[in-house]
C-alpha cells in the first residue's frame, strides 16, 4: 500500500539532464538575488551591526557573555523550557487543527469562509487584549467559572488557570490554529481523493489509509505548518509574560529583560545568538527531511475533491470541528465584542464607546481618528502583502528543489539547502535585537530609514516572508515536472510556463501566504513596536494607547477599537480569499 | 519575455518602495535654515505615553516658525536605550521621558548636553536631581497602592492605610502588583518598599515581600494586566483583587474618564508616610552630531517647562506639573491626593543596584 517513493526521484534525475538544454531561461541566480539582497540589507546587516556592537562594549570583541550563558544553569533551564513548551504547543496545535483541516479540505458547507476567516482573527490581536479576553472567559470570575460554579453549586472558582502552563498552551493553540488549518487545509483540498478510495477498495481500513496514504502525502504541508508554529512558540513573548506570569521565561523574554531593563547588551546578544543558531539548526534539519518528503502529485481541482456532507456522520464531523473552532477561538473574541457593547455602570447595551472613538474631547495632538487608524493599518498591511508575496514567490521558485526547466540541478542543491533556513531566520530572531539593530545600522544615507514609515513595511515583510515561502513551497514542489517539461517542449518561454503551469497550482497557496502577510502586518509583529516613528498610528497602537490609562471610557474604547480591528481583518481575509489571479482560482 | 518579467518585478518593487502615499515624507532631509519662511524642525524622542493638546503644540510652532516631530518608541526604558545606542548619530534633538529610575544611566552615557533654562527658577529644588542641568524636571507622578472603595465598603473591611497593612491576614489574596523586572510602576513600587523598609535591619524590604508572598500577593507582568485584568474596579468585574499598584493620579483620571459623572472618586490612593515612590520625568538636549538647531531645541525645552505646556500635562499625561505656577485642572485639584512624603531612594543608587535588587526580589517573591 505504500506509495512508490522512487517515482519522484526518477523524474528528478531525468529532469536534471534535460534542464541543461533549457538553461537559456531566467537564471535562478538573478531570481534569488532580489530576496537575498533584501535579507542582506534589512536583516543580516542590522543584526551583524548590533551583535558586533554588543560583543564589543569597550571596543574589544569578547565572547565572555556566551561563556557565562553556558555556565549559568538558569539560562540552560530557560532554553530547555523554551524548547519543550514550543514542542508541546506545536503537537497540541497540529493535533487539534488536523481534523479541522480535513473537514475544510473535503467538505463544502455554509459559512465555511467566514469560519475560516474568524479562526485567523486571533493572530492579529495584541497579547494584552487576548489576556483580557481569556480573563473574561476563563478567569476566576470569568464566564466559564461562573457557569461551572452555578452548575455545581460551589462558591469558589473551579478552574484556576491563571499563570499556568495550561493557559500558555491554550493561548498558543488559540493563536496558531489557523496556521495549520490554512496551510494543511489548502494543500489537502487538492490531493486526489481517488488515491484514498483505491486504498479503501483494496481493503485497508480508514486508519490505515490515513496512516499510510494520506499522512505521507500531507507531510510536506504538515511539516511546513508545524515548523512555523514551533518557531512562533519558540520566540513567544507576550503570551509567556502576560498569561504565563512571572515564573515562566523564554529566551525572548530574557533578551527583552536583559536589553531593556539592564541594558546588558553582551548577555542579550549571547541569548540572541543562541536563539538564532537554534532556529537555523532546526531549519536545516527540517530542510533535509522536507527534500526527502516532497513528491510530485496529481493535484485535483477543488470542485472534484470537495462536496457537501451527505451522511449524518459527515455532518457530525463538520459540526464537531466547527464547534471546536468556535468554542476555542471565537468565544473569547465574542466576549470582547460583548464587552465593547456593554456599559459597565448600568449593564445596558450601547454603541457609546464606538461613538466616542470619533471624538477628541481634550483636543489631543495624538488623537487617532478610527478612520486614520484603519487606513494606516491597512496601508501598511497591503504594502507588506505586495512586497512579501513578490519576494516570497521569487525565493520559493529557487528553493523548489526538484527544480524546473529553469534551474540546473547539481550546483544548486547545496546552495538551496543553505538558503531555505536563511529565509526563515527573521522569524526566529528576537524583535528587540533586530529593532536595536535598525537603530545602529540604518542611520546613514542612502539607508537612513530609522524614522521612516518604510521601515515598518520592511520589518513586517521580514516576518511575513517565511510565511509566504512556507505556504507556497509545498504546492510548488507538488507540481509534476512533466507538466513543466511538456510546456517547455511545446515552446513555452519560462515566464509562460510559470504563468500557465505553476501559477494556477500555486495560486491558492500564494493567497494563503498573502493572508498571513496581511495578518502579520495588521498585528504589528516583529521589531516595529521598538522603532521610533513619527505619527502614523495603527490600530494596535491606538488600542495600547487607550489601555495605557485608567477610566472606564478608555477601557471601552480599547475594546471598541479591538472589535474594529477584528472586523477589518475578517473583511480583509475574505477579500484576499476572493481574489483571483487571472482565470486562476479553481485550484 | 524574460525582460518583461524583470521589468514587472522591478515595477512591483518600485511601487512598493514608493508607498506610503503623499502624506508621508519617506526621506527627511536635514533642514537647512536658508530662507526664514521655511519652518525649522525640532525632533523630540519620547515614550508612548507622551501626549499634549494640538493647541499647545500649534502655539509653539507658530511662535518659533518651527515644526515639532515627535518620535515615539515603546516605554521610557526602550527610548533611553535607543538614544544611548544612537548617540553617535542621534535620532532626535531632544529627549523627553527619562525618569529618576533611569536618570543615572542617561547621565553616565553622556548623551545629554547641559542647559540652564531660566524656567528652572519656577521649579522646586527637590525635583532638580541633576545639578549640571543636563536633565531638567518636567513632571512627576507617584506610584502608590490604589484600592476599590466600593469593594471595601461591601465587604465591611477597612481599606489599607499603609504598606505594612498588606501583610496582615485580613488582606490575604487582595493585592496585585507588577513585576519590577518588566514594569516601570512595578519597579517604582519595589523602590518604595526599599525606601520604606530599607535594605538592612530587623525588617528589610525583602522581609516585607516575603510577608506579601505569604499573604498571596499576585504578581503580573505589567500595569495593563494588573489594572484591567486583575483589579476589581478597573476590569469589567472579572478581576478579584481590590488593591492594585497604580498612580496617585489614577483616582482623578477614573473620574475624568467615567461613563457617568461621579460625585467622588471610585478608587483611592494610599498616600501615607513614605508609601509611594515619586517618578520624576526629565527633558534634556541630546548631544548633537555636528551643527543643530540648538536655539530651537532650547526654546522647546523652555516651552515644556512653561505654564502653557505644564498646565496641559495632567489631562494628557496624567502626571503633575513640575512648575509651581502651573494651575491644576479642577478634577485633579478636587480628587487627587498627593503624598506629602514619598519614600526616598537616591537615584544614583537605583542604577547601581537595579539588577541586584530585582534579582533579590525575584528570589524572594517568585522562586
Amino acid at each position: 500500500m505504500k506509495l512508490d517513493k522512487g517515482t519522484g526521484r526518477q523524474g528528478d534525475k531525468e529532469k536534471g539532464r534535460q534542464g541543461k538544454s533549457n538553461a537559456v531561461s531566467l537564471s535562478p541566480g538573478l531570481l534569488v538575488s532580489v530576496p537575498l539582497a533584501f535579507l542582506l540589507l534589512f536583516y543580516f546587516y542590522p543584526i551583524a551591526s548590533i551583535l558586533t556592537l554588543s560583543f564589543a562594549p569597550e571596543g574589544r570583541f569578547s565572547l565572555a557573555a556566551l561563556g557565562k550563558l553556558i555556565r549559568t544553569p538558569y539560562y540552560l533551564q530557560t532554553l530547555w523550557f523554551t524548547t519543550w513548551q514550543a514542542a508541546l504547543s506545536t503537537l497540541l496545535t497540529v493535533g487539534l487543527a488536523l481534523p479541522g483541516a480535513y473537514v475544510f479540505a473535503r467538505y463544502d458547507f455554509p459559512g465555511k469562509s467566514l469560519v475560516r476567516a474568524l479562526t485567523t482573527v486571533p493572530f492579529v490581536l495584541p497579547t494584552i487584549v487576548v489576556a483580557l479576553a481569556f480573563t473574561a472567559f476563563l478567569g476566576p470570575r470569568g464566564l466559564l467559572n461562573l457557569a461551572l460554579m452555578d452548575l455545581l453549586g460551589l462558591d469558589r472558582p473551579v478552574l484556576d488557570l491563571q499563570h499556568t502552563l495550561t493557559i500558555i498552551l491554550l493561548a498558543h493553540v488559540f493563536y496558531n490554529y489557523t496556521l495549520v488549518l490554512r496551510i494543511v487545509g489548502t494543500y489537502w483540498a487538492n490531493l486526489d481523493p481517488r488515491l484514498e478510495e483505491a486504498a479503501r477498495m483494496l481493503g485497508a481500513d480508514r486508519w490505515r489509509v490515513f496512516r499510510e496514504v494520506t499522512l505521507p502525502l500531507l507531510s510536506p504541508a504538515i511539516g511546513a505548518a508545524a515548523l512555523l508554529v514551533f518557531i512562533f512558540c519558540f520566540t513567544s513573548f507576550g503570551v509567556i509574560l502576560v498569561l504565563g506570569g512571572p515564573r515562566f521565561a523564554t529566551l525572548e523574554v530574557e533578551i527583552y529583560r536583559q536589553t531593556i531593563q539592564y541594558l546588558n547588551l553582551p548577555l542579550a546578544a549571547a541569548l540572541s545568538v543562541v536563539q538564532i543558531l537554534f532556529t537555523f539548526a532546526l531549519m536545516a534539519v527540517y530542510t533535509r527531511l522536507q527534500a526527502r518528503l516532497a513528491r510530485p502529485l496529481e493535484l485535483r481541482p477543488r470542485r472534484v475533491t470537495q462536496r457537501r456532507p451527505r451522511h449524518w456522520r459527515e455532518w457530525l464531523a463538520v459540526g464537531v470541528n466547527v464547534g471546536l473552532m468556535l468554542a476555542l477561538l471565537v468565544t473569547p473574541l465574542a466576549a470582547l465584542v460583548e464587552r465593547s457593547l456593554t456599559l459597565s455602570a448600568t449593564g445596558g447595551v450601547s454603541l457609546a464607546f464606538y461613538r466616542q472613538l470619533f471624538y477628541n474631547p481634550r483636543g489631543s495632538a495624538f488623537y487617532v481618528p478610527p478612520v486614520a487608524a484603519v487606513r494606516n493599518s491597512v496601508g501598511f498591511a497591503l504594502a507588506t502583502v505586495g512586497l512579501s508575496v513578490t519576494l516570497g514567490l521569487m525565493a520559493a521558485s529557487v528553493l523548489d528543489s526538484r527544480g524546473s526547466a529553469r534551474s540546473p540541478r547539481p550546483r544548486g542543491l547545496r546552495l538551496r539547502r543553505l538558503l531555505d533556513p536563511i529565509f526563515m531566520l527573521p522569524l526566529g530572531t528576537s524583535a528587540v535585537t533586530l529593532g536595536l539593530g535598525y537603530i545602529v545600522a540604518l542611520d546613514e544615507p542612502p539607508l537612513n530609514l530609522r524614522t521612516s514609515p518604510l521601515l515598518v513595511v520592511l520589518a513586517h515583510t521580514l516576518v511575513a516572508l517565511p510565511f509566504v515561502v512556507r505556504s507556497v513551497l509545498p504546492a510548488l514542489r507538488s507540481i509534476h515536472p512533466n507538466l513543466r517539461e511538456a510546456a517547455a517542449l511545446l515552446g513555452g518561454s519560462p515566464w509562460r510556463v510559470w504563468r500557465e503551469v505553476d501559477l494556477p497550482i500555486v495560486a491558492r497557496a500564494m493567497l494563503v501566504g498573502a493572508v498571513f502577510a496581511f495578518t502579520v502586518s495588521m498585528g504589528e509583529f516583529g521589531a516595529t513596536s521598538l522603532i521610533a516613528r513619527p505619527e502614523r498610528p495603527t490600530m494596535p497602537i491606538a488600542i495600547y494607547r487607550f489601555l495605557g490609562r485608567p477610566g472606564a471610557v478608555n477601557y471601552g474604547q480599547a475594546l471598541a477599537m479591538s472589535t474594529l480591528l477584528m472586523l477589518v481583518c475578517t473583511l480583509g481575509f475574505l477579500a484576499i480569499e476572493r481574489f483571483r489571479v487571472g482565470e486562476v482560482g479553481e485550484f | 519575455m524574460k525582460r518583461k518579467m524583470v521589468f514587472a518585478l522591478i515595477g512591483v518593487l518600485v511601487l512598493t518602495a514608493c508607498w506610503p502615499g503623499p502624506a508621508v515624507p519617506t526621506e527627511v532631509p536635514v533642514p537647512v535654515p536658508t530662507t526664514p519662511v521655511q519652518p525649522r524642525k525640532v525632533r523630540v524622542m519620547t515614550h508612548d505615553s507622551f501626549d499634549i493638546s494640538e493647541e499647545t503644540l500649534a502655539a509653539f510652532e507658530a511662535q518659533y516658525n518651527a515644526e515639532i516631530e515627535i518620535l515615539q518608541a515603546g516605554d521610557a526604558g526602550v527610548v533611553l536605550n535607543q538614544a544611548i545606542l544612537s548617540r553617535d548619530n542621534p535620532l532626535a534633538d531632544v529627549l523627553y521621558g527619562v525618569d529618576n529610575t533611569l536618570l543615572s544611566r542617561a547621565l553616565e552615557a553622556g548623551i545629554l548636553d547641559p542647559y540652564d533654562s531660566p524656567l528652572l527658577a519656577e521649579i522646586p529644588d527637590y525635583l532638580e536631581l541633576d545639578s549640571q542641568h543636563r536633565a531638567l524636571p518636567v513632571d512627576y507622578g507617584d506610584v502608590c497602592l490604589n484600592y476599590d472603595k466600593s469593594w471595601f465598603a461591601e465587604h465591611g473591611l477597612t481599606p489599607p492605610a499603609n504598606l505594612r497593612g498588606l501583610v496582615q491576614s485580613e488582606y490575604r489574596s487582595l493585592t496585585v502588583v507588577e513585576n519590577p523586572a518588566t514594569s516601570s510602576p512595578g519597579l517604582a513600587f519595589m523602590l518604595a518598599t526599599i525606601g520604606h523598609f530599607g535594605e538592612t535591619g530587623d525588617y528589610t524590604y525583602l522581609d516585607y515581600w516575603a510577608g506579601l508572598r505569604d499573604n498571596d500577593v499576585l504578581v503580573v507582568e505589567g500595569w495593563e494586566d494588573a489594572y484591567w485584568g486583575q483589579f476589581t474596579y478597573g476590569s469589567g468585574g472579572e478581576g478579584d483583587r481590590p488593591i492594585v499598584v497604580s498612580y496617585a493620579s489614577s483616582p482623578p483620571v477614573e473620574v475624568y474618564f467615567a461613563e457617568e459623572p461621579f460625585e467622588e472618586a471610585p478608587t483611592e490612593a494610599v498616600v501615607s508616610e513614605s508609601s509611594c515612590f515619586r517618578q520624576i520625568e526629565f527633558v534634556g538636549i541630546l548631544v548633537p552630531k555636528g551643527a543643530q538647531n540648538r536655539d530651537l531645541a532650547e526654546a522647546w525645552v523652555d516651552f515644556m517647562l512653561g505654564t502653557t505646556f505644564q498646565e496641559d500635562i495632567p489631562l494628557h499625561m496624567f502626571m503633575f506639573p513640575a512648575n509651581q505656577n502651573a494651575a491644576l485642572p479642577e478634577v485633579f485639584a478636587k480628587f487627587a491626593l498627593i503624598p506629602e512624603h514619598p519614600a526616598e531612594v537616591d537615584y544614583a543608587a537605583i542604577e547601581a543596584n537595579r539588577e541586584v535588587w530585582i534579582e533579590a526580589w525575584t528570589e524572594t517573591v517568585l522562586r
